[in-house]
């Protein structure tokens, strides 16, 4: 059975009131891109849920690869000194 | 009820009708709409027109000082009584028709609300502003599909023309002016509808045109819903549905 | 629940010896409580089974809209019909998020429904139900969905992270249903006249069966459980699911003022749990095969719908097609 016919798949991603980044929520189908920021409209901000919406078709994504999992995030692992508490700071300083 | 107040009671029927008889309408698509997406945006459209019915006959009970509530208003009166559109009581058809009715509606609305928005009666400024935010997207919506379907394929263009034709007629009476109509304006509550005609009918071309529809001929108006003097047979097919419960089980609470 | 009787490999759960290297890694991923997700390695079986529970479960949302949208045009005032018809659209949207999590296993929404519509995919038992009065609306609300939060509650620690998405979405919306119907059966059965206190007694007794029905057969007829529950796309068995329900179920129809059908049930202290008679599991298997009350009804409302939607399907998409064209010979 072919589905040339399916309308395309759309990944759906909302900006929420309090100012934060776009955030992913789920996917829908639409026609075209227009009609996804409609739908979105309807399906995913049923609930007051946001302020902005972005769509993208589902197949322009490109995603990393599972099997570069461990090349591509353990290298910043051990780069503990990224995070502040790995500077410690004699507590008379006071907060920092 | 006050003998001043009659005319404006009449109105508040007539913005509140038409909001429940659509509403209505439109909820049946619930369930067994083209597509997911449709179906929750249908459904969208339908909880607006509900909740715009609670705030129109809601200030109608409240004008008319009997005791009597929105629901009241919406479960207990006949067919005679009612004062919306022809063309929201007769039946959904195909979903091209559905959206055909709700964008000739919404072209009628979005410029209606927004005058109605500088009503001297602030009650109905308020509940205008309100109802516009909303009215602007189902516009923005219907409009759009009445495009996509109107251009789609030669079966959809098709049944696009169709649900205008059957439409048409009952376009007619949104714009005849009576005596309720000038007396709101009189007051100035709200502006003749013959004022809104044009904004309407540009909306209407506009969108025709991408829709690669024409705008049908002729200008005979099936009259009688708004006034009420003469409702289709459907009318009363829906209320016996809509009023089951509150008429078999009088004074019940639900 | 909305995914009561999913096949899985029917073998029973494969000891780590059987499995192949990389499923033994896998296995131990879900043991150490990592998410799958789409692109990652899974089992074909793993798979196969997934898209069977999302996809009766999703099916279950969608046919699940018409018993209760049969009372949408006629529920008794305004606040009531923009609740019901709030509740039914939540429905299409949690059948729509659980199509989408079934699409990134690699089968198409178009693919779903011509295996519900033919009959090759499953939607719960309970849909298969008439709603015949008001107090229905009620019922339905109090029992179908507060047993069917009971199965997703759980379900949105799942390994499947699109399927524990969806859930945890899903969860968050559907908290007002099981509220929403309990008020209605408040007003009827507490503070009704006593035609709708007749009317909550009798959508009870009607609707109290079928909703123990939805945690599926009892475990020990269960042969599909022990590999789900080892993928963790099952977390509880159907037995401890209905006990929990029983017991939550029976103080709430208490307070309604209402009797659960059953002579059997009684509070067994030893226990600490209900004892309570089971459904008549051949009523079950008639309508999980396809000869309930409405099993005809649902499908063909269903199939007509689609039927009849196709042109607008088709020309949305040849419009949208055509604007592309125009724009990109416009360049």
């Amino acid at each position: 059975m072919s589905h040339q016919n399916e309308w395309p798949l759309w990944e759906v991603f909302i900006r929420g009131q309090h100012g934060m980044s776009h955030r992913h929520v789920g996917s829908l189908h639409a026609a075209d891109a227009e009609h996804a920021i409609r739908n979105a409209r309807d399906v995913y901000t049923r609930r007051n849920e946001g302020v902005s919406i972005w769509v993208v078709e589902a197949e322009k994504i490109t995603a990393s690869s599972p099997s570069d999992k461990g090349p591509l995030f353990d290298p910043s692992r051990d780069k503990v000194y990224r995070h502040p508490t790995f500077y410690d700071i004699p507590d008379e300083v006071g907060k920092m | 009820m006050d003998a001043a107040q009659k005319p404006l009671f009449e109105f508040l029927l007539r913005q509140g009708d038409n909001a429940l008889v659509l509403g209505h309408r439109t909820s049946e698509w619930c369930g067994v709409a083209p597509i997911l997406e449709e179906d929750i945006a249908l459904a969208n459209m339908a909880l607006d027109q509900i909740g715009q019915t609670q705030l129109w006959l809601g200030y109608a009970a409240e004008v008319e000082g009997a005791g009597r509530s929105a629901d009241d208003l919406a479960f207990l009166r006949d067919v005679y009584d009612f004062r919306n559109l022809l063309m929201l009581e007769v039946p959904n058809g195909d979903f091209g028709r559905t959206q055909m009715r709700q964008f000739l509606y919404d072209a009628f609305q979005v410029p209606w609300l927004t005058q109605l928005q500088n009503s001297t009666d602030t009650r109905v400024a308020e509940i205008a502003a309100k109802c516009l935010k909303e009215a602007l997207y189902h516009l923005d919506r219907s409009s759009h599909t009445v495009i996509a379907l109107g251009d789609g394929t030669a079966e959809s263009n098709k049944r696009m023309d169709e649900a205008l034709a059957f439409l048409w007629p009952y376009s007619g009476e949104v714009f005849v002016d009576d005596e309720t109509d000038h007396a709101m304006a009189t007051a100035g509550v709200a502006p003749l509808l013959s004022e809104i005609k044009p904004l309407w009918l540009e909306t209407v071309q506009t969108v025709l045109v991408q829709a690669c529809l024409t705008l049908p001929e002729g200008d005979y108006a099936q009259k009688g819903g708004r006034t009420g003097f003469r409702h289709t047979e459907h009318l009363g097919h829906m209320l016996a549905v809509m009023q089951t419960l509150q008429r078999s089980y009088p004074g019940a609470t639900w | 629940m909305y995914a009561q009787m999913v096949k899985s490999t029917g073998k029973g759960v494969q000891s780590r010896n059987e499995m192949s290297p990389e499923d033994r890694a896998f296995q131990d991923r879900i043991d150490r409580g990592e998410k799958i997700e789409p692109k990652d390695y899974m089992p074909p079986s793993y798979r196969k089974t997934l898209i069977r529970q999302i996809g009766q479960h999703a099916h279950s949302e969608i046919v699940g809209q018409l018993p209760e949208g049969n009372w949408i045009t006629r529920a008794p005032t305004l606040e009531r019909k923009a609740n019901l018809l709030a509740k039914v659209q939540d429905e299409a949207g949690h059948g729509l998020y659980l199509y989408c999590a079934a699409e990134t296993l690699g089968v198409s929404r178009d693919e779903l429904v011509e295996m519900l519509h033919s009959e090759r995919m499953k939607y719960s038992s309970i849909f298969n139900y008439p709603t015949l009065t008001w107090a229905d609306m009620g019922a339905v609300g109090w029992l179908v969905d507060g047993a069917a939060i009971m199965n997703q509650v759980p379900l949105q620690r799942t390994s499947y992270g699109p399927y524990a998405r969806a859930m945890v979405r899903i969860c968050k919306e559907e908290s007002f249903h099981q509220r929403q119907g309990y008020h209605i059966m408040i007003r009827m059965a507490k503070e009704g006249t006593d035609d709708q206190k007749r009317m909550a007694q009798d959508a009870l007794n009607r609707f109290w069966y079928p909703a123990l029905m939805m945690f599926g057969p009892s475990d020990k007829d269960s042969v599909h459980s022990a590999q789900s529950m080892a993928w963790r796309i099952k977390i509880n068995t159907n037995d401890e699911l209905r006990q929990k329900f029983v017991d939550e179920t029976v103080p709430q129809a208490e307070f309604l003022g209402l009797s659960i059908p059953d002579e059997n049930l009684r509070w067994n202290e030893e226990t600490g749990h209900y004892d309570f008679s089971e459904p008549d599991w051949s009523e079950f298997f008639d309508v999980i095969s396809g000869n309930g009350p409405c099993n005809a009804e649902r499908l063909s409302a269903r199939r007509k719908a689609w039927e009849d939607g196709a042109w607008v399907r088709d020309a949305m998409l040849a419009h949208a097609r055509k604007a592309q064209n125009k724009s990109k010979a416009a360049e």
